[in-house]
């Protein structure tokens, strides 16, 4: 972003940079940035807090009065705990257990025909889906997904790129339709709680952990990448990892 | 405040050892009173209109992003890594376009440019440098002034 901002600012706009990480602009130093305190994925942020997302902009606007640069001011804006790991309960409680079936490809479209309704009720109230990367429908990812894993060499997959793009995208509708789904309230849903239901109790986030796990032992690195990039947390280990020698030296 | 100390360890990571090469263009460009400014949205992360072409692994190019599509804006960025539950619950999270249309209602700015951006962050900035110059020109052929470069 700050990048961007250089060059825009080079062709005659005026630019601020809503920065997340404080010190990428220390040392990209853009015309003008805020720094904001809120978590990865969200800049503005949280959902439905107007208040809160105009202040943000109001206090990147402040900066355009200012005579010369660089500068990067902190956002005079609330904390947030987007944690809640000891409130929050998930409004969606499966019939499907575990021990019904251990195959977790039947689990997960049951599952989202238990979804469905909650699906509807939050497409319904915001007016948009965010699900739709893919093609097909959810119900049709969870299926392609059950299939590649039992047959990952299959003649349709052999193409590195289609196949990493179908993927993600099919992860990544699976992952947006549960997620929707169990924030169709209104209500403060935090993110930590909602990446743990997901990874930790659904059928959905087993199977993509098991699609994970068979994308890292793939022969092209294309694959090998989506399955780095499927889970946020362990796409973190990967980094912890990749850098700890680096940090050590 | 957050700081990278403060963060998952492993973003944290990446995140201090992520290469940020310096671009000293030293530019400043001034405008209008914020009241009679035009401003853009560019956000870095892998939005783009459902329809639209998809964004590939490494990508540096840009998707349009209409004022009156934004609800089939949908995000189509490779990494995980970033909160994703905030956008899907409400688009303002990551791209405030629905504030930006009251603060130009209200006469806070002079108005919101018909169309807004999308980059797929993740990329060395030098590499952008022939997209980004090219979007400048359309942003002032919406007679855009002022751009807010929104992360992921």
């Amino acid at each position: 972003m700050s990048g961007i901002a250089h060059y825009l600012e080079d062709e005659g706009l005026s630019t601020v940079v809503v920065a997340l990480v404080r010190e990428h602009a220390e040392k990209m130093h853009p015309p003008r940035a805020l720094a904001v305190p809120f978590m990865l994925g969200r800049p503005f942020g949280e959902p439905d807090n107007r208040k809160l997302q105009t202040l943000v902009l109001r206090q990147a606007f402040a900066l355009l009065k200012a005579e010369a640069g660089p500068v990067l001011v902190d956002a005079d804006v609330p904390e947030l705990d987007n944690t809640g790991e000891d409130v929050w309960v998930c409004p969606v409680s499966f019939i499907t257990k575990r021990e019904e079936t251990d195959d977790v490809g039947k689990r997960v479209e049951r599952e989202i025909a238990e979804l469905r309704s909650w699906y509807e009720l939050g497409v319904e109230r915001r007016g948009r889906t965010t699900v739709g990367l893919a093609s097909v429908t959810v119900h049709e990812s969870a299926k392609l997904i059950a299939r590649y894993l039992s047959e990952p060499e299959r003649p349709d997959a052999s193409d590195p790129v289609n196949t990493t793009n179908s993927l993600r995208w099919w992860a990544s509708d699976l992952k947006a339709y549960y997620w929707e789904a169990a924030t169709a309230q209104p209500g403060n849903d935090p993110a930590r709680s909602l990446e743990n239901w997901f990874w930790k109790e659904t059928a959905a986030g087993e199977l993509l952990l098991q699609l994970r796990e068979q994308c890292m032992q793939h022969r092209a690195e294309e694959v090998r990448d989506i399955g780095l990039y499927m889970g946020g947390d362990l796409e973190c280990q990967h980094y912890v990892e990749s850098w700890r020698e680096v940090d050590a030296s | 405040m957050v700081r990278l100390a403060e963060i998952d360890p492993g973003m944290r990571a990446f995140l201090t050892h992520y290469k940020c090469p310096p671009i000293d263009t030293h530019a400043w460009s001034r405008g209008p009173n914020l009241s009679e400014r035009r401003v853009a949205l560019i956000s870095s992360a892998g939005l783009r209109r459902r329809d639209d072409r998809p964004f590939d692994i490494g990508a540096i190019d840009y998707r349009i992003l209409p004022m009156e599509k934004r609800d089939e804006i949908i995000q189509d960025h490779t990494n995980a890594s970033h909160d994703r539950t905030g956008y899907l619950q409400d688009l303002n999270t990551i791209f405030p376009l629905d504030r930006l249309d009251e603060m130009a209602a209200s006469n806070e700015i002079g108005s919101a440019a018909d169309y807004h951006y999308s980059f797929m962050g993740a990329t060395q900035a030098q590499a952008l440098e022939p997209d980004v110059r090219r979007l400048a020109g359309l942003l002032k052929a919406d007679e855009v002034d002022t751009v807010v470069l929104c992360p992921v």
